[in-house]
């Protein structure tokens, strides 16, 4: 084992205890949410506050005459970065998106905007359905959950973060047919246009990323890389955009990353060849150290995707609550003399998001070559 | 902990699902559309670049050669005439002494006969001369002896001074 590997593992510890930590105080303010909104907060007012934190964010126009209520900047952050039923456009104005229910009795169709923003509850063909928090509940006649009812509710909606990841997928789709139709079309020759922008970046991930890390064997994993590399880079990208087709926290969504570092969990295994599983099963150490060594080995398997899954959430929430902290700044003070001031940090947080934006999908894809890299190394150590 | 997970399957396996199908979709539609033909046009061009650098320096190297070849051959020829010019030069000197000699053995040899030649002819003349030398003496001879015996007188003095001389022999 070189002196790398324990560097970069403890690495990836010290990010997984901090991204525990993060996510701890994560639940923590979704708690305390949780506990407040049953003291009859209506959702409209933060709906409202948050609405015109966006208007602010573009015309600089101060809204707070809207906000009756104390500002509550956690809460406002905290249902920008979370996934949502609906997609707020501007104003008033949002986008309904089809709810798609999974019963025991059947399945179940119908628009969010029949919730109204959680005001209502929506009378299906089985259960009667209520947006709290932004999950849907299975609700008794007085509006209270129906909890062995909504256990049998699974929720399996085009939420905003699923629509912004096809947005992203369209976007690519488009792009990247494009760049390979040209390759067709000058064919042997110099790239030119959208082409030439793309191309040092695939060479990048090939040459940066996946021959040093894999080895001879990289063209397998040439695809997967290409894709995760930029489909992270695109939805971060996105994410930064606050009008409607971005501003969705796809990679700050942790099911995503979770879907994204199983994909990573599942190539790494089933790709690996002997020499990794008998690094992992059969370790050169005394046999008597098996009873820690085998279990260590094998959480080393598991806890290695895990930090990659909290790594891409945690930078990219991180990123996202700062920028929106900074734009709170204004209602907090409720004063738009502060506005300036807010607006010169958010550009200069932007801009740094911008490179992180490049910097975690280059991490992840990295780290994902690297694992690869450990389980196809034909090295016997 | 308990209600930190609950509810967890019931509102978020559905964008798992989702998720993992959009993914899923976009790597098949990617590696179909996007990644197999770049890889392959990048691939194929790095490759028709890399001979064309390869052809290029075999070419260089051939033209090394052929011009290293080129020298050699010019060499060669300028050793060649050079050769030829020194046989050239030394069939010349030789037929040049070879010709000297030989004028030179025909002239002693013309030079040998003519000697030969005039010493004959000298011979020849000289005998005529000691010929004509004797008949003239002869005839010389016979006429003083003529004139001497018309005279009895004359002859018998002579005899006796012919005498006179034996007796003092």
């Amino acid at each position: 084992m070189s002196l790398t590997h324990i560097l970069n593992s403890k690495k990836i510890r010290f990010s997984a205890v901090f991204a525990l930590f993060l996510m701890f105080v994560n639940f923590q303010t979704v708690l305390r949410a949780q506990t407040e909104s049953t003291h009859d907060h209506s959702v409209d007012t933060i709906l409202e506050v948050s609405q015109s934190n966006a208007a602010a964010e573009h015309t600089d126009h101060p809204a707070v005459e809207h906000g009756e209520e104390k500002f509550d900047p956690t809460k406002v952050i905290m249902e920008h970065i979370a996934d949502s039923h609906s997609w707020h456009l501007w104003g008033h104005t949002s986008l309904g998106l089809p709810v798609i229910l999974y019963t025991d009795k059947g399945i179940e169709m119908f628009s969010s905007s029949e919730f109204h923003h959680g005001e209502e509850s929506y009378e299906g063909k089985y259960y009667t359905y209520r947006l709290i928090e932004d999950k849907i509940f299975a609700v008794d006649s007085t509006n209270n959950i129906d909890k062995e009812a909504s256990s049998h509710v699974y929720d399996f909606s085009i939420t905003k973060n699923i629509l912004a990841i096809w947005i992203s997928i369209l976007l690519l789709v488009l792009i990247f047919s494009s760049v390979s139709s040209s390759y067709r079309k000058r064919e042997g020759k110099a790239p030119k246009g959208l082409q030439s922008f793309i191309e040092p970046i695939i060479l990048f991930v090939r040459d940066e990323i996946a021959r040093p890390n894999i080895g001879y064997k990289y063209a397998k994993f040439m695809p997967l890389l290409l894709t995760m590399f930029f489909f992270i880079w695109i939805n971060n990208l996105l994410g930064l955009i606050p009008i409607f087709p971005g501003g969705a926290n796809v990679t700050g969504n942790i099911f995503m990353t979770f879907v994204l570092s199983f994909i990573t969990l599942l190539v790494v295994n089933l790709n690996g060849n002997k020499y990794y599983w008998k690094h992992i099963l059969m370790p050169d150490v005394p046999w008597w150290l098996y009873p820690i060594m085998i279990p260590v080995e094998i959480i080393g398997v598991i806890s290695k995707p895990f930090a990659l899954m909290i790594r891409l959430y945690a930078n990219i929430s991180a990123g996202h609550i700062i920028v929106l902290s900074l734009i709170s700044l204004i209602f907090i003070f409720k004063s738009v003399a502060l506005a300036p001031v807010s607006v010169a940090f958010v550009l200069f947080m932007d801009v740094l998001e911008l490179l992180v934006a490049f910097l975690q999908a280059f991490i992840f894809t990295m780290l994902t070559a690297l694992f690869i890299g450990t389980a196809v190394d034909e090295h016997h150590h | 902990m308990d209600k930190l997970f609950e509810g967890l399957l019931n509102h978020h396996i559905g964008f798992v699902f989702w998720a993992t199908l959009a993914f899923l979709i976009l790597f098949l539609l990617l590696k179909k559309l996007a990644w197999k033909p770049i890889l392959g046009a990048i691939h194929e061009r790095e490759r028709s670049i890399e001979s064309a650098l390869a052809s290029a320096e075999n070419a260089k190297a051939e033209m090394a050669r052929l011009t290293s070849q080129n020298e050699a051959l010019l060499k060669e020829a300028r050793a060649e005439r050079d050769l030829i010019l020194k046989e050239a030069k030394e069939l010349k000197d030789k037929m040049i002494a070879e010709a000297r000699t030989s004028a030179q053995a025909e002239g002693s040899k013309m030079i040998e006969k003519a000697k030969v030649e005039i010493e004959g002819q000298k011979n020849a003349a000289l005998a005529e001369v000691k010929n004509q030398v004797s008949s003239l003496s002869i005839e010389i001879a016979e006429k003083i002896l003529r004139r001497q015996f018309e005279d009895s007188g004359k002859q018998d003095a002579l005899v006796s001074d012919l005498l006179k001389d034996v007796k003092l022999n």
